[in-house]
């Protein structure tokens, strides 16, 4: 069988491992990597799970590998940060069914809180990474990297990074080959990683990165194209692309393997080369390295490590600027914003109104920090809004946090916000902590969690329930709220931040987006009666928008009919219609 | 044929997704190479969003730049706007006649630009159409962005049963109908 079809690199991705003979994957949801356990959640013969982070989802993986099959965890950039602890372990344990961490990385922060570089940690731990440059790539580069996996017994990590998983190019599909199990084989110097076992896997790790870097000399992911040999360029990934769209002229050594890097084939791609520019997203890991080995070429004091490169940036920097002036209009920003009928809206709207700060969290409800709501001061990782605002009440006292609140939605909950939440039980934390409980992780697209009553393939399963977990950790104070009751939500909450206990308090209503979740009405807003006095604004909705007169309108094929724009006009000018 | 470079915009849940696949599809279907760049997560809540198809012998980057697009499809005003400089010299727009306002507008923050569609048009030729409103007609306000594409595909190229066999193949099942009929109402726009 053969045949092409136009792929998202994170379809091409879930297709390479479906193809590889990948019986296990495990992932949490994380922009720009989702999709991948989505589309690999459609073939049959593959397991694949959510897992509640990516932990557990990287424990799994190797559980998986260390019973015999190839195994797959996938996670964005920062997921990557909370898998640290068993990726380090994990590279000295090595493999028996084939291991992959797929790992995306954001330059340009699409969807992220910062801009790290995966080969920096991967080059910490010791694992190999392989970094493709189109769909077609991401398939066979998947593939490959399980070979490598079990040729030189390591996991091995896939780099991509927005551009590739979120872009489209054609692939060539091929027929799964199903792989044989290894057999299990109790191996205590291998798989126990005391000091006396570890001491041992050490010396292999650095013995496998020497082979890996002699031998991926020879590994057919890297590409040597020797055209000018005045100019030539060190690449990899999505930046080979724009360097064949600027300089299609120019030689090139596109490394497919950027972990270790293949010293020798570097070394002559530099010795037929006058001018060697090392072309890197983010950091200069693979520049750094090549100056390390004494030569000179050009880098980091051209390109910038800060967002993503392009075509024209790479012309920009090396030919005549003044070709590449655009008139560029000076337009109204239009940052994201929470959509129509959210229900982070109708609580921010209270917070918004009592002047309570709030400690934030990794998802939509990040967006509440912009105006008119105003509500978020801080966000870190996720999880952090229960230990950041634990933190602050230890340094200032319960006084002090008596106006204030940590924001965490029900997947970030279950992700890592409920270890803060059992230290605030267990060091006597005054407080107040509002999960926002949309019934789903939202700002990946929705993807279902150990709270929904659904698994990734669609099954029931059973679904934790928010308030008896807090309870059963020892919160005195749990109160679940409907997040659209603004009046109610308001008088719990003066309770609650002015009280000298810990409490949570569940605000429950599903995302807007989720199927089903219109209301049965529409808002109508009668200019009659508008005071034009703006109330309604600081709710900020899209739907509702200002005249040229001053009264308001509301978009009908916008409005989603939650009401809560009527709790905040005291002239009853706003009213709902059936639709 | 020569490389095309398309750029489809929007305001985040317009449906500028949805419309690249079919322009890329198409192409695909046409025998030709095809690059698409797509935007998810939180850049997709109520932000601007930009999509790319790009196609032809040969495509190497994903991206369409500054100064290259050869057609620009904003399914907004203001976002027809903001990525105008995208465009080559003779690159044309065909824009969705309706006004969003960001919030930085609703806010009092910035003032949304007057007479857009005058501004682009002393710069490029601008092919503008009230989808909504068509749309609406039609007996469904949401395939406003197959009444846009219809009048986009004529100005891209191939024909117009291509299109429509990758139409039929790609909106949701119970939508093929009115679909077909929101592309055609494009497609035939004067």
């Amino acid at each position: 069988m053969s045949q092409k079809i136009i792929m998202l690199g994170n379809e091409a991705i879930a297709r390479g491992a479906y193809e590889a003979g990948v019986k296990v994957s495990s992932a949490y949801p994380g922009t720009p990597s989702t999709e991948i356990s989505e589309s690999l959640a459609k073939y049959d013969a593959v397991y694949t799970e959510w897992a509640p982070n990516e932990k557990v989802a990287t424990e799994v993986a190797f559980g998986a590998s260390f019973a015999g099959v190839r195994s797959l965890a996938c996670m964005k950039h920062v997921g990557l940060n909370v898998a640290s602890d068993p990726l380090y372990t994990f590279s000295y344990t090595g493999v028996n069914g084939g291991a992959v961490l797929v790992v995306a990385d954001d330059p340009g922060l699409a969807s992220s809180q910062n801009e790290q570089d995966t080969r920096m940690i991967a080059r910490a731990a010791h694992v190999p990474v392989l970094e493709p440059s189109n769909s077609q790539e991401a398939k066979d580069f998947i593939k490959f990297a399980y070979e490598l996996s079990e040729k030189y017994d390591t996991p091995v990590i896939l780099r991509t990074t927005t551009k590739l998983s979120h872009s489209q190019s054609v692939v060539d599909l091929e027929e799964r080959v199903e792989v044989e199990d290894k057999t299990y084989e109790r191996n205590v110097r291998k798989y126990v990683m005391m000091p006396a076992s570890a001491i041992g896997r050490h010396l292999v790790v650095e013995e496998r990165d020497n082979k890996l870097q002699e031998d991926g000399v020879n590994f057919p992911v890297n590409k040597m194209e020797i055209n000018d040999k005045k100019i030539g360029f060190i690449t990899s990934g999505i930046p080979y692309q724009y360097v064949k769209e600027a300089c299609p002229n120019a030689s090139v050594l596109k490394l497919g393997l950027v972990n270790p890097l293949p010293k020798k084939l570097i070394e002559d791609f530099i010795s037929q080369v006058e001018t060697v520019y090392v072309f890197e997203e983010l950091e200069p890991v693979i520049e750094e390295q090549v100056k390390s080995w004494g030569y000179a070429v050009k880098g980091k004091e051209i390109f910038t490590r800060q967002g993503e490169y392009s075509a024209n940036m790479l012309k920009k920097a090396l030919f005549n600027a003044n070709e590449m002036v655009f008139d560029k209009k000076e337009v109204p920003n239009r940052p994201p914003i929470l959509c129509p009928g959210c229900p982070h809206r109708s609580v921010f709207s209270v917070l918004n109104k009592m002047k309570i700060h709030a400690s934030g969290d990794i998802g939509c409800y990040t967006l509440g920090a912009v105006a008119p709501l105003s509500v978020i001061d801080s966000t870190l990782c996720m999880g952090a809004s229960i230990s950041a605002m634990h933190g602050i009440e230890k340094a200032r006292g319960k006084e002090f946090i008596k106006n204030w609140v940590a924001v965490i939605g029900d997947s970030t909950f279950l992700h890592t916000g409920v270890n803060s939440l059992i230290n605030m039980v267990y060091n006597k934390a005054t407080g107040t902590v509002l999960i926002l409980d949309n019934r789903t992780t939202g700002m990946t697209g929705h993807q279902q969690h150990a709270a929904t009553g659904k698994t990734l393939k669609g099954q029931d399963t059973y679904a934790i329930n928010l308030a008896e977990l807090c309870k059963a950790v020892g919160v005195p104070n749990v109160i679940e709220v409907d997040a659209f009751d603004v009046k109610g939500l308001e008088k719990i909450l003066k309770e609650s931040v002015n009280g000298d206990t810990l409490t949570v308090i569940i605000a429950k209503a599903p995302c807007a987006l989720l199927k089903g979740q219109k209301f049965p009405y529409k808002c109508v807003a009668d200019a009659e009666k508008c005071k034009k006095c703006g109330m309604c604004l600081k709710i900020g909705c899209p739907a509702i928008t200002k005249q040229a007169d001053g009264t308001v309108k509301i978009d009908q094929s916008m409005c989603n009919g939650c009401g809560l724009c009527m709790n905040y006009c005291k002239f009853g000018a706003i009213s709902k219609v059936e639709k | 044929m020569e490389k095309l470079n398309v750029m489809v915009v929007g305001v985040g849940g317009q449906g500028t997704l949805l419309t690249s696949r079919i322009i890329g599809k198409t192409a695909l279907n046409a025998g030709l190479d095809v690059k698409l760049s797509e935007v998810h997560g939180m850049a997709q809540r109520g932000g601007s969003v930009v999509t790319f198809v790009r196609f032809g012998e040969n495509v190497s980057e994903p991206v369409v730049e500054e100064g290259s697009a050869d057609i620009l499809i904003s399914f907004e005003r203001l976002e027809a706007l903001r990525y105008a400089h995208f465009l080559k010299k003779d690159g044309k727009i065909i824009v969705n006649d309706c006004r969003i306002d960001p919030m930085t507008v609703v806010i009092g923050a910035s003032e949304y630009p007057e007479n857009i569609i005058e501004t682009l048009k002393a710069e490029h030729p601008v092919y503008a159409i009230d989808g909504g409103a068509i749309a609406k007609d039609l007996g469904n306000s949401k395939v406003l962005n197959s009444v846009v594409l219809g009048l986009a595909a004529k100005h891209i190229g191939f024909t117009k049963e291509q299109w429509l066999d990758v139409v039929v193949n790609t909106v949701p099942p119970a939508t093929v109908e009115i679909n077909q009929k929101a592309f055609l109402a494009g497609y035939e726009h004067e």
